[in-house]
């Protein structure tokens, strides 16, 4: 016997619990909950029957349109890691990274947010192509967090020539630094390019289109370094030197610029020579693409 | 446009919902048209293209900030950077008035991106109407609340939908945006007279109108803003119209989006019965 919620807060969990439960494979509302309790009974509990629609109907309208609602936006966010492995093995990987991770913030655009971690802890649902999958989320993750972040007032070269050793500084919280276990960038531009014309071409809704995993070029695994940032409205990835990548991360968790420069180096074959040189072209760069700003206030502030 | 305090006494005529298939067009053809609507979420972000998008849309015409996310029945309290975010937005675009939906969706923290319907029960109007006041003290603007179209009903409701929502505003003293296309899909979906609803909402509160398509289904109709507005919602317009004389007005339309001069063309039939009323009101005057 099913317990009746009456109180406002019971009735919203209670609708919230079947709404947010996985569909069938034929996108029905499930026969059980995830308590062994019968869903018919749930429904009628709290839901009205007419004369053309059962309570469990009613229910079910609201979980249908809550599954086509998060899956076709996960699946915009992430359409390269999609066709790389197959819109069948993408579906099961959604329904479960979003019954793990449902949605915690007003914004759909939010609703990726854990997905790399997610996957990393979760190899099966990639399967051979996993590092490689891992890759794709990271890429398309960066490209959300690079579309919309803040962009505050840059350095302007004049302030970046005099800064010193004790310098600490801020990166731009629209670039993302992405370090990648495959040289994944290319080929995540070329899916997406690829699904825009298919869609474009074909007239096709991405989101409903059975596509098996996608063909890809033979490439092996290559460490590689990227930036995904924005110039006037636009995204790039920019491949980066590890130890550009290494300076950048440095900076961004807040070290000193000597520290930063140091911890870029660790390991580095660079000849020690020509080091200040790379640093000067960096320097350079960041300047021109306006990647490096003041560290808010806050961070001044010790305890 | 005759306005009242719940949409600041504006003038605004009939608007279109502002989309992203439509920027080209808007940007170089510069079309007239008398006021967007906004989905407040689409633009409370730190930057990029939203921003710089919003802020030339601004530098031309009027916008009023619509939400889908606030949730204004929900048990569980307001999401404060939710509410900080929305207050930098209508800072930026000086919304004279901004509206959301009477319903719920989210619990607990976790979010269903949906506008679920309420139970109409008192203590759903007493919670309701207090995270009203509380949302419309911090943004320190009219807030107006849209009726839902909903495909299911409760067995605790002890009152009418149209009782609710009036119990609600009343409370809060807030506007309302009153969707006829939602009226219409409701009383479908759960054997009502639309009318009845219509002639039954505080008129003097209605600060806003929306109009809008839908699909029928089988046993159910579904609101998707993806159709031109049928003939019994635009009776159901007239008589808004009459009721709370001429009020600023919106089409819906959010999927299979035509060109943007159809869709204004869908939005400026509503002209008619603004027409209507003036006409009446002036041999009324004679």
């Amino acid at each position: 016997m099913t317990a009746q919620p009456t109180s406002l807060s019971e009735i919203q969990r209670a609708m919230a619990d079947a709404v947010l439960q996985p569909l069938t494979a034929d996108d029905s509302m499930q026969a059980t909950g995830a308590r062994g309790e019968r869903m018919e009974q749930v429904a009628a509990s709290f839901i009205a029957p007419n004369m053309r629609l059962t309570a469990f109907e009613r229910l079910e309208i609201y979980n249908r349109q809550y599954w086509f609602r998060v899956l076709d936006s996960f699946a915009e966010d992430f359409a390269a890691l999609r066709t790389i492995l197959g819109s069948h093995a993408f579906h099961r990987l959604s329904v479960a990274y979003l019954t793990t991770h449902p949605s915690r913030s007003f914004t759909l655009r939010n609703l990726g947010a854990h997905l790399v971690a997610w996957l990393i802890a979760n190899p099966q649902f990639a399967g051979r192509r996993h590092a490689l999958a891992v890759d794709a989320a990271r890429m398309e993750w960066a490209f959300v967090e690079a579309f919309d972040n803040a962009e505050h007032p840059p350095l302007t070269s004049d302030q970046i020539a005099k800064l010193d050793a004790s310098s600490r500084l801020a990166l731009q919280p629209h670039v993302q630094l992405l370090a990648l276990a495959y040289p994944a960038d290319n080929l995540v531009l070329e899916l997406h390019r690829r699904d825009e014309r298919q869609a474009g071409e074909a007239g096709l809704n991405h989101d409903n289109a059975e596509l098996p995993p996608a063909r890809l070029p033979q490439f092996r695994r290559r460490s590689t370094w990227v930036a995904a940032h924005r110039v006037d409205n636009s995204v790039y990835y920019l491949r980066l030197r590890r130890e550009e990548y290494l300076t950048l991360a440095a900076i961004r968790q807040g070290h000193a610029l000597a520290d930063a420069l140091e911890a870029g180096f660790i390991g580095s074959p660079l000849p020690v020579s020509r080091r200040p040189s790379y640093v000067r072209q960096w320097f350079a760069r960041w300047a021109e693409l306006e990647w490096i700003c003041a560290p808010p206030l806050e961070s001044f502030i010790t305890s | 446009m005759s306005g009242n305090r719940f949409n600041a006494w504006s003038n605004h005529g009939i608007g279109i919902g502002l989309r992203i298939p439509h920027y080209a067009h808007i940007f170089s053809r510069k079309p007239v048209v008398d006021w967007f609507e906004i989905i407040s979420e689409n633009f409370m972000v730190d930057g990029g293209r939203p921003l710089a998008v919003l802020d030339q849309i601004l530098e031309r015409y009027r916008v009023v900030q619509h939400g889908v996310s606030m949730y204004f029945g929900s048990v569980t309290a307001p999401d404060p950077e939710h509410l900080r975010r929305l207050k930098t937005l209508v800072r930026r675009t000086g919304t004279p008035w901004l509206s959301d939906h009477l319903c719920w969706g989210s619990v607990d923290g976790t979010y269903t991106h949906d506008l679920l319907p309420l139970p109409y029960t008192w203590e759903a109007v007493e919670r309701t109407a207090e995270r009203v006041r509380i949302v419309q003290d911090y943004l320190e603007i009219p807030v107006a609340v849209e009726n839902v179209s909903s495909y299911a009903a409760f067995t605790a409701s002890e009152m009418t939908e149209w009782e609710f929502l009036t119990e609600v505003v009343e409370r809060a003293d807030c506007g309302i945006l009153l969707d006829v296309n939602n009226i219409y899909v409701s009383s479908v979906n759960h054997e009502f007279d639309p009318m009845e609803y219509v002639n039954a909402v505080p008129a003097q509160r209605v600060a806003q109108l929306h109009i809008a398509g839908h699909s029928r289904y089988e046993k159910y109709i579904l609101d998707t803003h993806d159709h031109p507005v049928i003939d019994p919602v635009w009776q159901l317009y007239a008589r808004a119209i009459q009721r709370c004389g001429p009020t600023p007005t919106l089409l819906e339309w959010d999927d299979r989006i035509p060109s943007f001069d159809e869709v204004h063309a869908e939005a400026k039939k509503a002209e008619r019965y603004l027409l209507d009323y003036a006409a009446q009101a002036e041999e009324v005057t004679a």
